[in-house]
């Protein structure tokens, strides 16, 4: 406890030494957030064991650490980020660098793409879109008890802005490039909003990764709204090596009719945990949440997610998988919350693990907490090996037991991927995580590259 | 081909075979009968190489070598195929990418290439035509949602991918109506040559109606207490099991 109380003040001290500078780069709305932000994390501090949503992840290692942070792009950091947006032109997508969570590009710092839809820097466009900010910016964190989200609240520099007005729709996706690059030990925090308006429709990719081996720190928020009858999909891919951690916190809020999906796919990391929250918020909305993580070593990997089905008559589907190896752990935690109004609820919600040794630990936990009558739910968790009899059938043809356990982890995660919406990013992923079971990945600043 | 000398075998301590002996002589076709629970499957699982069955005494030879030091991979490579009395379902995994895979580690233990994109293609086109398999079915995932029908005709077809020189049909036609039991059994009968042997496991005559056995044995309680020609499989569709259990 006496330790983690000495980690929050040390987040409280970073914030009143560096604010003044932090803020100048924002806009007079998102800095009104920040010192309530403050005070609340001040009030919450860094969750710990205690927090009933981190009971099995343990920050301390990485919070405990003196990090460089800094508050203002350098300007080698244009250079970098410009070369590697380069690199990644050929892609068939919109794509965006953010290195360290800034936004370090000279020109274009707002782009207009066809449909009249723009993204962006945040901080950029919240001088041409300052009443689309007021109306979202922290609305969807509203009243979170994670200290991490406020503390992002309180200190995030810049990040991603999405705008997609009614209507509209975005047949490409827009590919967000998360890069840690830095010669020294680094903390960063951004914050994404994306906004998503009546009948209009948009895919998102977001991929992390760090360059450099230092130790990194990444607490990341992005809050997503869903208009209603309008279809958003989010998929994240995280790379990043065994000295970093990565905590995201993705809020999508959903009105009626509107459909939507998040897909985490989890190939590398020291230490991740995401929680992904969403707030069925209109009726007749369908959310889909999915996850796959593939870990070894010491890697660590948690889920939380969180499931509000506020209106009636709305679908939310969750399916998280696990592979384990080495001295592993994982944790996942799917939370439903029906509310008593919420009639013709129908949420489903499946976590399956592999553990390939005994070294591994996996903690699964549903809570399922229903108020409404007319409500079709359905929980189920399993923690287990290789099914014997089907690496038997796949041997009894001649595949070797390697390659035939292979195939079986294959198709175990190959059902989570298969549910993206991106064809070309969908084979990739199939063939990244061959890879990654093959152990032959390792970095892949050359997979975005050849990301679609 | 195979030479099976006094073979004894046990699941968890329980004595299953209690010394069998057969001889499969190239192209012949040698159709296993007998009750439930006297050993056939349990004789086909040591065949193609399941852990779970232990091996207490005897010995199998298949082509000179000694099958019991095979690992199940390799018995399938040197040309041993099992038809699944349950074939197992695999989520994830294609049919393509699960035949592309078992015919190239076929090649390799060869020492071909691997087959290209394009050949393979060919490859399971004709051999679908040949068991009447629906095209559909080879882009889902490994008898997933198969009916029971689905199911049988995917393991023939597996079995005309990988041309075996002895297949082992353990209850082929359980579960199979009378057009898809014909549809399976012509698969198997074109599939046939010369050079080739069939042992099928089966508990009734029309099975045989369409593959025709040389020789037929009766397995009871571990042993076989019966060997004859064809007739001897009409005889125990018109009497049943029981006069042979008399006799024992």
């Amino acid at each position: 406890m006496s330790n983690n109380a000495g980690s929050s003040e040390r987040y409280i001290k970073l914030y009143r030494e560096n604010i003044e500078k932090v803020s100048r780069l924002s806009s007079p709305y998102i800095n009104s957030f920040r010192e309530p932000a403050i005070s609340e994390f001040k009030k919450l501090g860094l969750p710990t064991k205690v927090n009933e949503t981190y009971r099995y992840t343990n920050l301390d290692t990485f919070f405990n650490h003196d990090y460089r942070s800094y508050f203002m792009p350098e300007e080698s950091d244009f250079v970098k980020a410009e070369a590697f947006r380069c690199d990644v032109t050929d892609l068939d997508a919109h794509g965006i660098v953010l290195l360290n969570g800034f936004y370090p590009t000279i020109r274009d710092k707002l782009r207009e793409l066809p449909g009249g839809i723009w993204i962006g820097s945040l901080n950029e466009a919240a001088k041409k879109f300052g009443d689309k900010i007021e109306k979202h910016y922290g609305k969807y964190v509203n009243g979170n008890s994670d200290g991490l989200v406020h503390l992002n609240t309180a200190m995030a520099s810049d990040g991603v802005f999405v705008y997609v007005p009614e209507g509209a729709v975005l047949k490409k996706p827009v590919q967000i490039v998360n890069l840690v690059d830095s010669g020294e030990d680094i903390f960063n925090q951004h914050r994404n909003l994306m906004i998503v308006e009546k009948n209009a429709e948009m895919t998102i990719i977001i991929c992390d990764h760090t360059l450099s081996p230092q130790k990194f720190l990444t607490n990341a928020v992005t809050e997503i709204y869903v208009g209603e009858n309008a279809n958003f999909n989010i998929v994240r891919v995280q790379n990043e090596h065994n000295n970093a951690a990565k905590i995201t916190h993705t809020f999508i809020h959903q009105e009626q009719n509107s459909t939507a999906s998040s897909n985490n796919i989890t190939l590398h990391g020291g230490l991740v945990r995401n929680s992904t929250h969403h707030f069925l918020g209109g009726e007749g909305a369908e959310t889909r949440s999915y996850g796959l993580f593939l870990a070894d070593k010491r890697q660590h990997v948690d889920n939380f997610v969180n499931v509000d089905h506020a209106f009636p008559h709305c679908t939310s589907n969750q399916l998280f998988k696990g592979v384990l190896d080495d001295m592993a752990t994982g944790a996942f935690i799917g939370r439903i919350h029906v509310h008593q109004d919420a009639q013709g609820t129908m949420a489903y919600q499946q976590n399956n693990n592999i553990l390939l040794t005994d070294d591994v630990k996996m903690d699964t936990k549903p809570q399922l907490e229903i108020y409404a009558d007319d409500v079709k739910c359905s929980h189920g968790a399993t923690v287990g090996q290789l099914d014997d009899n089907a690496l038997f059938y796949l041997q009894s043809r001649g595949i070797s037991k390697r390659e035939a356990r292979l195939m079986l982890m294959f198709g175990f995660a190959h059902e989570v991927i298969q549910n993206i919406n991106v064809e070309a990013l969908r084979e990739r992923l199939d063939n990244l995580v061959m890879q990654r079971l093959r152990g032959e990945l390792s970095r892949c600043a050359s997979c975005m590259v050849k990301c679609m | 081909m195979l030479s099976i000398k006094n073979l004894k075998a046990a699941i968890d301590g329980k004595i299953i075979l209690k010394g069998i002996s057969l001889e499969v002589k190239v192209g012949e076709i040698h159709a296993l009968m007998g009750p439930n629970g006297s050993g056939k499957s349990t004789l086909a699982a040591i065949l193609a190489g399941r852990e779970f069955v232990k091996v207490l005494e005897g010995t199998v030879t298949y082509n000179g070598k000694n099958l019991l030091e095979m690992t199940a991979e390799d018995r399938s490579r040197e040309g041993i195929f099992l038809g699944f009395q349950y074939p197992i379902e695999i989520p994830g995994v294609s049919m393509v990418n699960f035949m592309k895979t078992a015919v190239n580690e076929h090649r390799k233990y060869k020492g071909l290439e691997p087959l290209s994109a394009s050949d393979f293609l060919k490859l399971m086109r004709e051999k679908k035509e040949l068991v009447e398999i629906d095209s559909k079915l080879a882009n889902r995932s490994v008898n997933e949602g198969f009916s029971g029908g689905e199911k049988k005709k995917n393991e023939i077809f597996q079995m005309a991918m990988l041309e075996p020189k002895l297949a082992i049909l353990d209850e082929t036609d359980s579960g199979l109506d009378i057009d898809a039991l014909r549809i399976v059994a012509n698969g198997v009968n074109r599939l046939k040559r010369p050079d080739t042997s069939i042992i099928v496991i089966t508990h009734y005559q029309r099975l045989l109606d369409y593959i025709v056995p040389d020789v037929v044995h009766v397995l009871y309680d571990g042993r076989i207490v019966k060997t004859a020609g064809k007739e001897l499989a009409l005889k125990l569709e018109e009497k049943g099991y029981d006069w042979i259990k008399r006799e024992e």
